[in-house]
């Protein structure tokens, strides 16, 4: 329940008695509230600073640790308050949390400090207030990318039973582990840069010859260029058979960038091996030859800014495509205005719309060619409106893009930084613990003496907190179940209802007390489904029992509730044991979904419920007298009397 | 029901030379109702008036106060509207619609119909449902009941307070809700407290059924100790 609701739940409870009138069946006992205790001011004492709070205030909270009886693991029994050994400015924000149930989060404090503090006091960050969430989480992400950072720095240590195809990975992901690794990382990048020259190179014209004018290089020195394609693609495909055969999950590292990269890279060169003589693909072929240029991506996996630039732009999808939606708009627009104004004037270069995109596209990226010129005086005017616009709509999205870079990589400048000075620190930090080892292992063993000394045990009010916590919960599930006996039904989660709904849809027969006036456990199997019996009041004229069909789960989860109660089923007609039920309240609660201010405490376990029952059972063996009962009947249809001799079962 | 003989205070908020302190002091303006701050009367005056020890009053006030301080800027602070009314109960019943039977307990509560619930209002009928004598509680569930005030329950009304109790329990119920139960439901009310079957309910035959039926008179006091 939120902060404030918590205290109006009295105010609930009072409102209940409107129904007090109208219920036909008597309500079910409230439970007592034994240790009676004013509200009382509770001192805390965090390092020193002294906070008072009262103890309802901390209550509202049960499942953290202020809120619950964990606290008094930390209560001071001399002075009479909760000493916790902890940073008091940090605790500041976690008081008024319960003070105001939000939690903020002051920017000044250290996140990991902040998180820790926060565990520590038992409360999850989700329930951050909005106006502090989104920086919490941005300086969350921040720390966790350099904690990603420092581990992968780890991952250099040699594992100690790495097995050759995982070292062989690790060598081709992070060539700074052996010198192997490194050789093979060299070469691999000079043989791309030779392959990328040779491409360039080979449509270069090499001079004539004395027959034939200027060829290029390609075509005059064939042989050669040729080797020098193979050799690469030898290298090529070794080291992506290679890659493959290391890799962890090979279909993962199939779908990869860089694998398709490498296999695009490599392809044209055996398909041109496969079809050599046939002429009507070979024009197919020499654009295939295109692909090749492919290779010169094989250099992200050597370059880490190409990768950050690649990161960027996939992180600035939806900027980049925003850009080019509003661009095609603009083109598109400007383009029909241009046809049209240009239509009139002879000798005129705009004969479509679609020539007149390439007009559009070199005046709005500023570039004017000149090659195409508006002639007429409208289409002049429009010429220069579509330029202005261009400036405007090329320059909105890039800044955004270009802070995204920015972002990322001043990142990783900040983890090469972070590498570099790490080495030196821990450097520092060795020789200082050398020094002082010695004597800091003899301070600390007197040190826990001195604490074990001083430990106090104070356990006494446990009992009481513990139930003065679940006080609040137990009074919330006496008031819903007093709205149950007032319209006399119940509640129920979704699945049992629809699995109800089921169940009374296939009913064939309306009553089955010839089944029912039996005492002894009658668990037949009906339609596959194990029927749970319950056992029928002595004189029942209605159908006052009903089978419930149940799964397996929930049949054992019954049988385990019966058990507990200690009254075996099969003889008494108590209905104590029936009333036995965990209340669905609290779970529903859980299952509202929205951590708001509230945090839901877990519903009360089983073992709650025979207490609060226990406190009724006895006065309430018998049933309610007849009176009360007859009215029951007339508001019930076929299916069941009041809820009461019903075990409701609940998947917990 | 305590009719009150003065009316709620309210204090200038721009007077802040006078101590601050909303339950101890107040100063008795003539109706200015140019303020946005609603205080209460003084502690031992409400101490007076209702069945209630000063301890638990600020034990109420406290919760009272904190509400109002969330409520939305419009509202003035120091009672309670309706819709914070409604979200606050609907808090206790997750599983169904309570709004309308909040929306009845709102007018019960607010006696002077003013659209809010001030804090005199709420403790007045919170002490007279809490600590009042039999007699007090069963004539506040009959004006409860009775929503236009007229001094009788027709059947209109008592199915609407039927409706709004049955739709507190939500659709997911065991047995499932059919639709006629709440209208059995007050068929049999009719039936036990409308003694000559006249189709209404007076307060004498409200008070006279239930003060012959036990169940009703046991649980009436069992939200003794609540505070």
């Amino acid at each position: 329940m939120a902060t404030g609701v918590a205290a109006w739940l009295p105010f609930a409870r009072a409102a209940a008695i409107g129904w007090m009138p109208v219920a036909n069946c008597p309500m079910p006992v409230a439970p007592r509230d034994n240790s009676k205790r004013q509200d009382e001011l509770i001192i805390l004492n965090v390092s020193g600073r002294r906070f008072q709070t009262w103890r309802t205030t901390l209550d509202r909270y049960p499942d953290t640790l202020l809120g619950s009886s964990e606290k008094d693991f930390f209560y001071n029994e001399e002075t009479k308050e909760y000493f916790f050994d902890r940073d008091p400015d940090a605790f500041r924000s976690i008081l008024n949390f319960y003070r105001t149930g939000k939690l903020h989060y002051p920017r000044h404090e250290c996140i990991s400090a902040y998180d820790e503090e926060l565990t520590f006091f038992g409360i999850i960050p989700e329930i951050i207030g909005d106006c502090c969430y989104e920086e919490y989480k941005d300086r969350k992400r921040e720390n966790l990318e350099r904690l990603q950072d420092d581990q992968e720095e780890n991952k250099d240590l040699k594992l100690p039973n790495m097995n050759f195809r995982e070292t062989m990975w690790r060598a081709f992901e992070n060539p700074h582990t052996s010198t192997m690794a490194l050789v093979f990382y060299y070469v691999t990048g000079f043989f791309i840069a030779i392959s990328v020259i040779t491409n360039v190179v080979e449509t270069v014209p090499c001079g004539s010859t004395a027959n034939q004018k200027d060829m290029p290089c390609g075509e005059r020195y064939t042989v050669a260029f040729f080797c020098m394609d193979t050799a690469c693609v030898m290298i090529f495909t070794v080291e992506y058979l290679m890659r493959l055969f290391a890799a962890p999950s090979r279909y993962r590292f199939m779908r990869s960038v860089m694998s398709i990269i490498d296999v695009v890279a490599i392809l044209p060169y055996y398909i041109g091996l496969v079809m050599t003589n046939n002429e009507d693909v070979s024009g197919a072929f020499v654009t295939l030859r295109v692909f090749r240029v492919f290779r010169i991506f094989k250099f992200s996996r050597h370059s880490q800014g190409l990768r950050i630039l690649g990161y960027t732009l996939k992180s600035c999808a939806s900027e980049l495509g925003f850009l080019l939606f509003s661009l095609t708009m603009a083109i598109i627009i400007f383009a029909t205005v241009m046809f049209y104004a240009e239509k009139g004037s002879s000798s005129s270069k705009f004969t479509s719309i679609p020539a007149s995109f390439w007009y559009t596209i070199v005046t709005m990226t500023t570039l004017g060619y000149g090659d195409m010129v508006p002639k007429t005086i409208a289409g002049k005017i429009f010429g220069s409106i579509c330029s202005l616009s261009g400036v405007l709509v090329i320059a909105l999205p890039v800044p955004v893009i270009v802070s995204n870079f920015s972002r990322i990589y001043h990142q990783n400048q900040r983890a090469d930084k972070r590498r570099a000075q790490k080495k030196a620190r821990l450097a520092r930090i060795r020789i200082a613990k050398s020094g002082s080892a010695n004597a800091f292992l003899q301070s600390k063993r007197n040190g826990l003496l001195n604490e074990l000394l001083e430990l106090t045990g104070t356990e006494e009010d446990e009992q009481k907190l513990s139930k003065s916590t679940s006080l609040l919960e137990s009074q919330h599930h006496h008031l819903l179940h007093c709205l149950e006996k007032t319209t006399a039904h119940e509640f129920v989660d979704e699945q049992m209802y629809e699995q109800n709904c089921l169940e009374t849809a296939l009913q064939t027969y309306p009553s089955r007390s010839p089944s029912l006036s039996s005492h002894d456990s009658s668990v037949g199997t009906c339609c596959g489904c194990r029927v749970k019996r319950n056992t029928p009041l002595p004189n029942a004229s209605t159908p006052s029992a009903h089978p419930i069909p149940t799964h397996q789960g929930p049949l054992q989860e019954l049988s385990a509730i019966h058990i507990q109660c200690g009254d075996p089923p099969s003889h008494t007609t108590s209905r104590s044991n029936l009333n036995l039920k965990t209340d669905d309240s609290g779970r529903i609660n859980c299952k509202g979904g929205r951590i708001t201010t509230a945090i839901i405490s877990l519903p009360t376990p089983p073992a709650l419920t025979p207490d609060g029952d226990g406190l009724h059972g006895p006065p309430q063996r018998r049933p309610p007298p007849p009176p009360g009962h007859a009215a029951a009947p007339s508001i019930q249809t076929t299916t069941s009397s009041d809820g009461t001799n019903i075990i409701k079962v609940s998947a917990l | 029901m305590k009719s009150r003989s003065q009316d709620q205070s309210f204090s200038d908020s721009r007077e802040l030379d006078r101590s601050y302190d909303p339950l101890t002091g107040s100063i008795a303006d003539d109706g200015e109702l140019s303020t946005v701050c609603y205080r209460p009367e003084g502690l031992d005056r409400l101490v007076q008036q209702t069945n209630f020890s000063k301890k638990e009053l600020q034990l109420l006030y406290r919760g009272f106060k904190n509400v109002t301080c969330m409520c939305f800027s419009e509202c003035p602070s120091g009672v309670v509207n309706e819709e914070t009314f409604k979200s606050i109960y609907s808090q206790f019943f997750p599983q169904g619609d309570s709004t309308m039977y909040a929306h009845f307990l709102f007018e019960a509560f607010d006696t002077h119909n003013n659209g809010a619930v001030s804090f005199e209002d709420f403790v007045l009928s919170l002490s007279i449902i809490l600590r009042g004598s039999i007699t007090d509680k069963l004539n506040w569930a009959f004006n409860l009941y009775d929503l236009n005030k007229d001094g009788c329950i027709t059947r209109e009304e008592m199915t609407d307070i039927m409706h709004s109790i049955y739709d507190m329990m939500g659709k997911y119920t065991y047995p499932s809700m059919k639709d006629s139960a709440p209208k059995d439901h007050v068929d049999s009310f009719f039936q036990k407290m409308d003694k000559n079957n006249d189709g209404v309910v007076t307060i004498e035959e409200f008070l006279e059924t239930c003060q012959k039926d036990e169940n009703i008179m046991q649980s009436m006091h069992m939200f003794d100790n609540v505070i």
